[in-house]
């Protein structure tokens, strides 16, 4: 469970409605397989991810990226039950899908870099203090089925 | 991180006194990090990992292997674990994360069957030798 203060629940529902959801998701997968290209692991199906370019133009990558977030941004709604939320995508990624929860760490760095790209100044220490729980917690619940 | 002479000198000493325990010991090195840490199974999903199995121990067999001639090498890693740093970098992709878990569980492992040997000075000696063959693994990355 995570805990934000009030002021920090304003901060993250009132920034988070500034943004275009669908590009911040397209925009964290694609640097994920960038920066850290040893996360394309789980995309060799996704065609084309040879070059930066290439993955940041790649439509099943923006796809993708777009059904994240919106998961992401049901965790939002829901932040004082998260591993609730979370707990049929939890079973998902160990039994099925097999994904290392670390990626749900970095995935969730990448989502605060392309919010802080977005929103600039908006985007103070505060704000991303607050995004650093959120994104922390969503991956602890998605790591939470594990076994 | 720099392997100093002594370093060396401890490395070569107590890996000299594992001596055919070696394949044993990275099976159990394994068993340990599948068991305490669960994620890192997410990488053998085509494997038993119960206790005693026959894959675990082949695959513990194959590290020891590894380790034994990194032990070998240890003037030039980068030189003898060129192969499998391009395996690990283009193929396998472990988060580089789980190179300090299994770490860990060879420190635990080599504690746990040489109380004696195991003294500080060689503790930190060895856990700077698996930070390095570690590093080397992973430095082809990105």
């Amino acid at each position: 469970m995570v805990h934000l203060t009030d002021a920090e629940k304003a901060l993250v529902s009132g920034l988070w409605g500034k943004v275009d959801v669908d590009e911040i998701g397209g925009e964290s997968l694609s640097s994920l397989l960038v920066v850290y290209p040893w996360t394309q692991r789980f995309f060799e199906h996704f065609g084309d991810l040879s070059s930066a370019s290439a993955v940041m133009n790649n439509a099943q990558v923006k796809a993708h990226g777009k059904k994240v977030i919106h998961s992401f941004a049901d965790g939002l709604k829901h932040l004082d039950n998260l591993k609730g939320t979370f707990s049929s995508l939890s079973e998902l990624h160990c039994d099925k899908l097999h994904v290392d929860p670390e990626n749900f760490r970095l995935l969730g760095n990448m989502i605060i870099i392309a919010l802080s790209h977005h929103l600039g100044k908006e985007f103070t220490p505060c704000a991303q203090a607050a995004f650093q729980k959120v994104v922390a917690g969503v991956a602890n619940a998605l790591a939470h089925k594990y076994h | 991180m720099v392997l100093s002479a002594k370093d060396k000198t401890n490395i070569s000493e107590a890996w000299g006194k594992i001596g055919g325990h070696a394949g044993e010991y990275g099976a159990e090195a394994l068993e340990r990090m599948f068991f305490v840490y669960p994620t890192t199974k997410t990488y053998f999903p085509h494997f038993d990992v119960s206790h005693g199995s026959a894959q675990v121990k082949g695959h513990g067999k194959k590290v020891a292997d590894a380790l034994t001639n990194a032990v070998g090498h240890l003037d030039d890693l980068p030189g003898a674990l060129s192969a499998l740093s391009d395996l690990h970098a283009h193929k396998l992709r472990v988060d580089p994360v789980n190179f300090k878990l299994l770490s860990h569980c060879l420190l635990v492992t080599l504690a746990n069957h040489h109380p004696a040997d195991f003294t500080p000075a060689v503790h930190a000696s060895l856990d700077k030798f698996f930070a390095s063959v570690s590093t080397v693994l992973t430095s082809k990355y990105r």
